[in-house]
């Protein structure tokens, strides 16, 4: 076991040094952000004086070393635009989209599961076939026109909850948050739900499947054969091993949540890091592009880390084909 | 009688009490981009400017037209060639009670261009002058030659008290440092999420109406009409202009709107032989047209302005003919819009030796003006009925601005034909005229954004002469003699003036600004 978790661990470190290459040339060899900081009035002299400040006359072999000396520390350099540490930037902004991630998880979990539950026991019902077709557009309607849709109807027409922004913060157990307001909660209502559709749909369809390959197979008909209570085979042999996909999807899947947060984020103004993300990209602030996608990765590896880590916990194949390999 | 007096007194007292309670009113507003500090001299930048208004004076205020007003100085003038006196305004206050004095001015002069880490400082207006302080009152300006744009310029940087010198930008975001004199005082901010103020009720001006105001960064366009639909917002700045249409038919919505300082115009390349996106028909080299005044002429006369302005910008833009909207200092009153002609046009490339037209790309960017990519395949489309066949690239502006500027091989401008904007910050004609216009030279810091490389040693001249002409009437006259002067050359090609738009709920209407920036102060009660 901890030989498998060790070389995960350095799989998992080699990911993020390669990545931090793409990320850094990728990002530096697009555009110029001197002209976009300096402002029109400037002179030549300014130019050259915002060019020499910013580091950007230096060869980028050398930026890039600078860039992981600083890593390495800890700092992964200051905004261009707002002179501030861009970890610390992200660092601010990560509350509020941690928050935002979480509560579209909840819903799609406490949605999902339940519905495709349903909807893989009685698959001809027709509340069964209508959670399929409902789930259909969860998959294929753009995420932006949805959050549009939903606050034109909600906020604009029913006026129930806000439009846009970040409610009252509340805080519980040391932790400041706006799930822990009611201003908070109608801030955060639309966004999160706006987010999870994509993910509902996802949960719908995973349980769906996974409840109606389980309830052909050999341990469902014994269970019955046994016994068992309906209610337990289903609650307990069957969801048990549905749920190593389900957790696995729902994993990686949260760290998409984070990572792609940024259209929700954007219509509704939801100060969190996936809009510090587009604001950077727009006015081309390298230094905060770069630690929010090298933190993202650190996500993704992490969570990966973990997922691999259930999975052989769940599953002692998994540990022991590993070791064969 | 006394007595009587007396309790006219109170009941009066009480009556101004239930005014002042009736007019505690929150305003909030939903701003279309965002300001990045609350250091009002730490990102020479529209959004951040327009913040700083709220809470700290200038020595010299810009009002809604950019008309220089007497601000925390009550007179400045030259009292020499070299030096211009301003008289400060006494019995100020600062938020924290201290009064301002001369030294607020002498080290606000010295902060403003030295703050570390600023993206984009405040240098540029303060460059070759000395402040000196005569007495508390009493500041003069020194300049090595005489400068005529000494209230422009001054006008431009807020003032901060003692104390703010000695802090750093965080100190300002943290609200321990924000205090100027303004109209409204600091109260909260939290970035990406609001900003907040309160009235500064020992104002030395006309005090603002609104007790507090919430301003919230809703940067996207539809979001931010909703959000004043839901009523979330009261007003909102930047109205798409697809949304305009919409919102002019609803009733519970004002539309407030107003030219803008901003020129949307087309750069031409006039100082290569061979231009890398100019092509003769079928792709060869040919000699770059542009150099031909005939061609710029022609191509000017291709473009319907009326077209675009109607259909494109959906009436919102007025159609230019020169460098700044009409009222203007150094405005022409010589010059007209180009008319759209286009048999004229095509007899104009003829008689310059392209009867069959050449082939061209228009390049501009798609995320900086409005509408700015639909602009450029307008005109590309404009100039292929006239025989220039033009393709249209557009680009991000963080893309753009680079290449356009220094993108070539050789560090010079890499496109041929573009499509650019300027706001002219000062709000006169000599801020294009020596930006875009004037020979591009490094050392005087002249023709900076001449991105088309135009250079004509006359224009240059009346341009010069303008900057070092003191007296204000003979100066409009030199600037609009060069406006002139570059239009009948064809420096550039103006196509339109921005029209800004801002909306807010019933009831409410905006004084709108030519310098775009969206001010608590200008909201007004109908």
């Amino acid at each position: 076991m901890t030989v498998f978790v060790i070389r995960r661990m350095l799989q998992a470190l080699l990911v993020v040094f390669l990545m931090s290459v793409i990320v850094f040339f990728g990002v530096n060899i697009v555009g110029d952000p001197v002209y976009m900081l300096v402002s029109p009035d400037a002179d030549q002299a300014d130019i050259e004086a915002a060019i020499r400040r910013l580091g950007l006359d230096r060869p980028i072999l050398e930026q890039y070393w600078l860039f992981l000396k600083g890593a390495a520390q800890g700092d992964l350099g200051d905004s261009f635009i707002f002179g501030e540490p861009a970890l610390k930037l992200i660092l601010h902004h990560m509350p509020a989209t941690m928050e935002l991630a979480f509560s579209a998880l909840i819903l799609a979990i406490v949605i999902g599961i339940p519905l495709g539950l349903y909807a893989g026991l009685y698959p001809d019902s027709r509340i069964s076939k209508g959670i399929m077709a409902v789930s259909i557009f969860g998959f294929s309607l753009p995420t932006f026109w949805v959050g549009l849709m939903l606050i034109m109807l909600f906020a604009v027409e029913l006026r129930w909850v806000p439009a846009t922004g970040r409610g009252d913060l509340g805080s519980f157990l040391g932790i400041q948050s706006s799930l822990f307001t009611l201003d908070g909660l109608s801030h955060i209502f639309l966004p999160a739900l706006n987010l999870a559709l994509l993910k509902i749909s996802l949960a719908i369809r995973l349980t769906r499947a996974g409840v109606r390959e389980a309830m052909g197979q050999d341990y469902v008909k014994y269970a019955r054969a046994k016994g068992l209570a309906t209610r337990r085979i289903i609650l307990v042999h069957v969801m048990k091993n549905i749920m190593i996909p389900v957790v696995t999807v729902m994993g990686l899947e949260f760290g998409s949540l984070i990572g792609f947060s940024v259209v929700t984020e954007t219509i509704f103004a939801w100060p969190g890091m996936g809009k510090l993300l587009i604001d950077a990209i727009l006015q081309l602030d390298r230094p905060v592009v770069v630690a929010y996608l090298m933190i993202i990765v650190l996500f993704f590896v992490l969570i990966n880390l973990v997922v691999d880590i259930l999975y052989s916990i769940l599953d002692p194949r998994v540990r022991l084909q590993d070791q064969g390999a | 009688m006394r007595k009587l007096t007396t309790a006219t007194a109170v009941a009066l007292g009480i009556l101004a009490l239930g005014a002042g309670a009736a007019s505690a009113e929150k305003l909030t507003i939903g701003l279309a981009s965002e300001p990045t500090s609350l250091d009002p001299h730490f990102h020479n930048l529209g959004p951040n400017n327009a913040m700083s208004v709220h809470m700290f004076d200038r020595l010299i205020a810009q009002d809604e037209r950019q008309r220089l007003s007497p601000g925390l100085a009550v007179s400045w003038e030259p009292i020499d060639d070299l030096t211009w006196e301003f008289k400060l305004r006494e019995g100020v206050k600062f938020h924290d009670g201290s009064d301002f004095t001369a030294d607020d001015v002498i080290c606000t002069m010295a902060r403003a261009p030295e703050v570390p880490n600023s993206p984009s400082g405040y240098g540029t207006y303060l460059k070759g002058k000395e402040v000196i302080k005569v007495d508390d009152y009493t500041v003069h300006f020194r300049t090595a030659e005489p400068y005529p744009l000494m209230g422009n310029d001054i006008s431009t940087i807020p003032v901060i008290s003692e104390l703010g010198c000695n802090s750093t930008t965080e100190d300002f975001n943290a609200g321990t440092a924000a205090i100027g004199t303004g109209p409204f005082k600091f109260q909260s901010y939290t970035p990406g999420e609001s900003i907040v103020l309160v009235r500064n009720d020992d104002y030395w001006g006309e005090a603002p109406i609104w007790s507090e105001v919430e301003f919230r960064p809703i940067t996207s366009g539809p979001s931010r009409v909703a959000s004043l639909l839901a009523g979330d917002v009261d007003m909102i700045s930047g109205v798409p202009t697809t949304d305009i249409e919409t919102l002019s038919g609803n009733d519970d919505i004002q539309l407030s709107q107003g030219v803008s300082n901003r020129v949307i115009y087309l750069h031409l390349d006039q100082f290569r032989e061979n231009s890398p996106y100019v092509r003769a028909n079928g792709g060869g080299e040919i000699v770059n047209p542009l150099l031909d005044v005939r061609v710029r002429k022609a191509i000017s006369m291709a473009i319907n302005r009326d077209a675009i302005v109607e259909r494109v910008m959906e009436g919102v833009a007025r159609p230019a003919g020169q460098l700044l909207p009409d009222g203007f200092f150094g405005v022409s009153d010589n010059l007209e819009v180009v008319a759209y002609d286009p048999q004229g046009a095509r007899a104009l490339l003829t008689e310059a030796g392209y009867p069959d037209g050449f082939e061209l790309t228009i390049h501009g960017p798609n995320d900086r003006y409005i509408n700015d990519a639909k602009i450029a395949e307008a005109i590309a489309q404009m100039l292929t009925r006239v025989g220039i066949k033009t393709a249209v690239e557009t680009m991000p502006r963080s893309v753009y601005f680079g290449r356009a500027s220094t993108g070539s091989p050789e560090g010079l401008p890499e496109f041929s034909f573009i499509l650019v904007g300027w706001g002219a910050g000062s709000g006169e004609a000599s801020s294009p005229l020596k930006s875009l216009i004037a020979t591009y030279d490094k050392d005087a810091g002249f023709g900076s954004s001449n991105r088309g490389r135009h250079s004509d040693p006359e224009t240059d001249a009346l341009i010069q002469q303008a900057l070092r002409t003191v007296n204000d009437a003979e100066r409009e006259s030199l600037l609009a003699q060069a406006t002139e002067r570059a239009i009948e050359n064809v420096a550039i090609i103006p196509t339109h003036f921005q029209v800004n738009t801002w909306a807010a709920r019933k009831g409410l209407s905006y004084i709108a600004r030519t310098d775009e920036y969206t001010l608590a102060m200008g909201v007004v009660k109908e």
